[in-house]
């Protein structure tokens, strides 16, 4: 009795916020109080972004308020020089940080993009069940492996090698830290995250769609690349973008091997630095709370977020507004 | 038909299949080598790191710290910090973590701020770890400057806190002696502990909700036709039923949390830490950073030898732990 009491209060109470109270299996004190601090659980997450925000933008915020620092010349500024002697509004313009950060992200994406989406048709077509269960773990152990370890991998590996290259074999001069370096280790860090979500895509894809198209006498090139492809569209675009996304949020492997110079360059061989490597620079070197560096790095922290943040939603947005629901 | 009398049309059809199958093919082949790419980079990496690393694996990695002698050097206490703020990064996540999941699994009931919850999860999970260690620095790190000398709330009520690096409020939770808490959390390894849980907490709630979600709805049914209460249902056949599967979602998030750097250099943890943490509020150093550290140093033994073999101690570890998941997954997995 108790039972179908409950079901009519749900239906009645669907946009309560706490109708789940009400159910009649939640009966008592006790599970009440259970429910309610599961409740809790649940919400904490909102409480965290609502912290990174209120965190960033506080600090990002007393830092603007600074004299001298000022939100246009951050946004519009061709200098990052925050360790100078001479603390001016000139001397606080991001561009080069996020210059830097987009260099990196354009090239990784272009190693990662045509791999991933290689690997995510090969894994989603082609492979039998077998392969694809060796293969797949494989990949993604790409993704499991620390950032620290793919800035190692540059520095002792990648770097080298691109020095011979160009230096001794082309006669351009690289420097020992360069963009280059940094951009290929996080390419193929972003392999697994491209193929991955591409892959989830395709194998959405109904069978019935492929049997169609081998029907009209499609070849398997043929139904990959103008059935399956197109038909998960969607899916990959937003495997791109969330795969870019994680190459401008990435951090230690920049650090590491792209340098620390803030330099407005388009040039893959120069040393740039990023916006994530700047915020761990001043933080090994122990930049005090309320000091302008301290302050600094949360104004860089901010605008860091809101582009993957911005990325992350397009991405959400591109995957709702144009997926192809089959039945 | 006779096949020896071939129509134009036909002809141009047999020409034309010729052709595609050839692009077929080329086109299998790039497939087969941009996968073939990222495994054979697997490959060179591990090779890489065994070779430089390698003949430097030596019992002093664990039994030393870090020194000023290439061959004397090791990472004893950042194996000791990895571990003990791993296991206290599990303790926070896994109820936080977990109940999250049954509410949002069993108790949710369907309006906006569910679905708001859902898409901040899935949000969460997509921001830079960086992001979260600045997060845990204002919070944790510093509570925003709460419990330092001049702020507010210590000159309303009268706080003592002291002063300097190691300041703010410490006292005795009930008075028991062990149960010491700091205000602000500093750079000990519990900010650091309370940092990772935020890091991984999204990870966390999304795989425990694929574990409870594959437990068909019968088996709740099942229990409540005996008449019994949700949250009884809930612990006593929801939660072990898929506990193999919260474990293994688990164990991958904590492995997640032993090569993240990033967040824990912004919160604030030391490169050099040359003794053992006595208690939980101790400053510590992990894994990661250590290597990091040694990369940056200047002499080759550190930067390539000593950093490779710090790797392959941070490797070994990471498989270990995938291994005992796989391990838990296969073994205790029930299929529906």
């Amino acid at each position: 009795m108790s039972l179908s009491n409950s079901y009519n209060q749900n239906t009645k109470k669907k946009h309560s916020f706490f109708s789940f109270l009400n159910y009649g299996e939640v009966s008592g004190i006790k599970e009440k109080l259970i429910a309610i601090s599961l409740f809790v659980c649940g919400i904490l997450s909102i409480f965290i972004t609502i912290g990174i925000i209120f965190a960033l933008f506080s600090e990002a915020i007393s830092f603007f308020m600074r004299p001298e620092v000022n939100l246009w010349t951050f946004l519009t500024g061709t200098n990052w020089r925050p360790l100078a002697s001479k603390v001016v509004p000139e001397n606080f313009g991001v561009r080069p940080l996020i210059q830097g950060t987009l260099l990196i992200a354009v090239i990784s994406a272009l190693i990662a993009i045509p791999l991933g989406l290689g690997s995510a048709i090969y894994l989603s077509e082609y492979s039998s069940s077998r392969i694809r269960n060796v293969v797949k773990p494989l990949l993604e152990i790409l993704a499991g492996v620390p950032t620290v370890v793919y800035g190692y991998f540059a520095l002792s590996f990648i770097t080298p090698l691109i020095i011979s290259f160009f230096e001794d074999t082309l006669g351009v001069e690289v420097r020992f830290f360069n963009a280059l370096s940094a951009a290929i280790v996080v390419g193929i860090m972003i392999i697994p995250t491209v193929a991955s979500i591409s892959e989830d895509a395709m194998r959405a894809v109904p069978r019935s769609l492929r049997e169609g198209a081998y029907a009209l006498g499609a070849t398997k090139f043929e139904v990959s690349t103008k059935v399956v492809v197109p038909a998960a569209l969607s899916g990959i675009i937003s495997a791109f973008i969330l795969g870019i996304s994680r190459a401008i949020g990435e951090t230690m492997a920049v650090t590491i091997a792209a340098g620390a110079t803030p330099r407005l360059t388009w040039n893959p061989l120069e040393s740039v630095q990023t916006m994530t490597s700047f915020i761990v620079q001043v933080s090994f070197g122990d930049a005090p709370a309320g000091s302008i560096n301290g302050q600094s790095i949360f104004a860089v922290g901010a605008t860091l977020f809101v582009m993957t943040f911005l990325m992350n939603i397009i991405s959400d947005l591109i995957v709702k507004r144009f997926r192809e629901v089959y039945n | 038909m006779n096949s020896d009398q071939i129509t134009e049309r036909e002809f141009v059809y047999r020409e034309k299949i010729e052709l595609r199958k050839k692009l077929g093919q080329i086109f299998y082949l790039t497939l087969v080598l941009a996968i073939l790419f990222g495994l054979f980079m697997l490959a060179v990496l591990l090779i890489d790191v065994g070779i430089e690393g390698g003949p430097w694996l030596k019992s002093q990695i664990f039994t030393n710290y870090h020194s000023r002698f290439p061959e004397e050097a090791g990472m004893k206490s950042a194996i000791v910090g990895s571990l003990i703020v791993t296991l206290l990064t599990g303790l926070f996540s896994f109820p936080i973590g977990v109940g999250a999941a049954i509410y949002l699994e069993e108790y949710a009931p369907k309006n906006k701020l569910t679905d708001f919850i859902n898409l901040n999860v899935n949000n969460l999970s997509g921001v830079p770890s960086i992001v979260f260690g600045m997060l845990g620095l204002m919070v944790f790190g510093r509570m925003f400057g709460l419990f330092s000398p001049n702020s507010w709330l210590v000159s309303t009520f009268n706080i003592p806190v002291n002063d300097g690096s190691s300041g703010g409020l410490i006292f005795n939770l009930f008075t028991i002696p062990w149960l010491e808490i700091h205000l602000p959390f500093g750079r000990s390894m519990v900010a650091g502990a309370l940092t990772m849980t935020l890091l991984i907490l999204p990870v966390v709630i999304i795989s425990s909700r694929e574990a409870i979600r594959a437990i068909p709805s019968s088996i709740r049914e099942a229990g409540y036709a005996l008449g019994t209460t949700k949250w009884h249902v809930i612990s006593t056949l929801i939660l072990p039923i898929s506990m193999p599967g919260i474990l293994t979602g688990m164990i991958l998030s904590l492995s997640r949390a032993i090569g993240e750097t990033a967040p824990l250099i912004i919160m604030g943890a030391f490169t050099y830490v040359p003794f053992l943490p006595e208690s939980i509020w101790d400053k510590f150093t992990v894994i990661p950073i250590q290597i990091y550290n040694w990369i940056t140093l200047p002499q080759a033994d550190y930067r390539i030898h000593l950093a490779g073999a710090g790797i392959i101690v941070m490797l070994v570890l990471l498989f270990l732990l995938n291994g005992i998941a796989v391990f838990l997954r296969n073994k205790f997995e029930v299929k529906w």
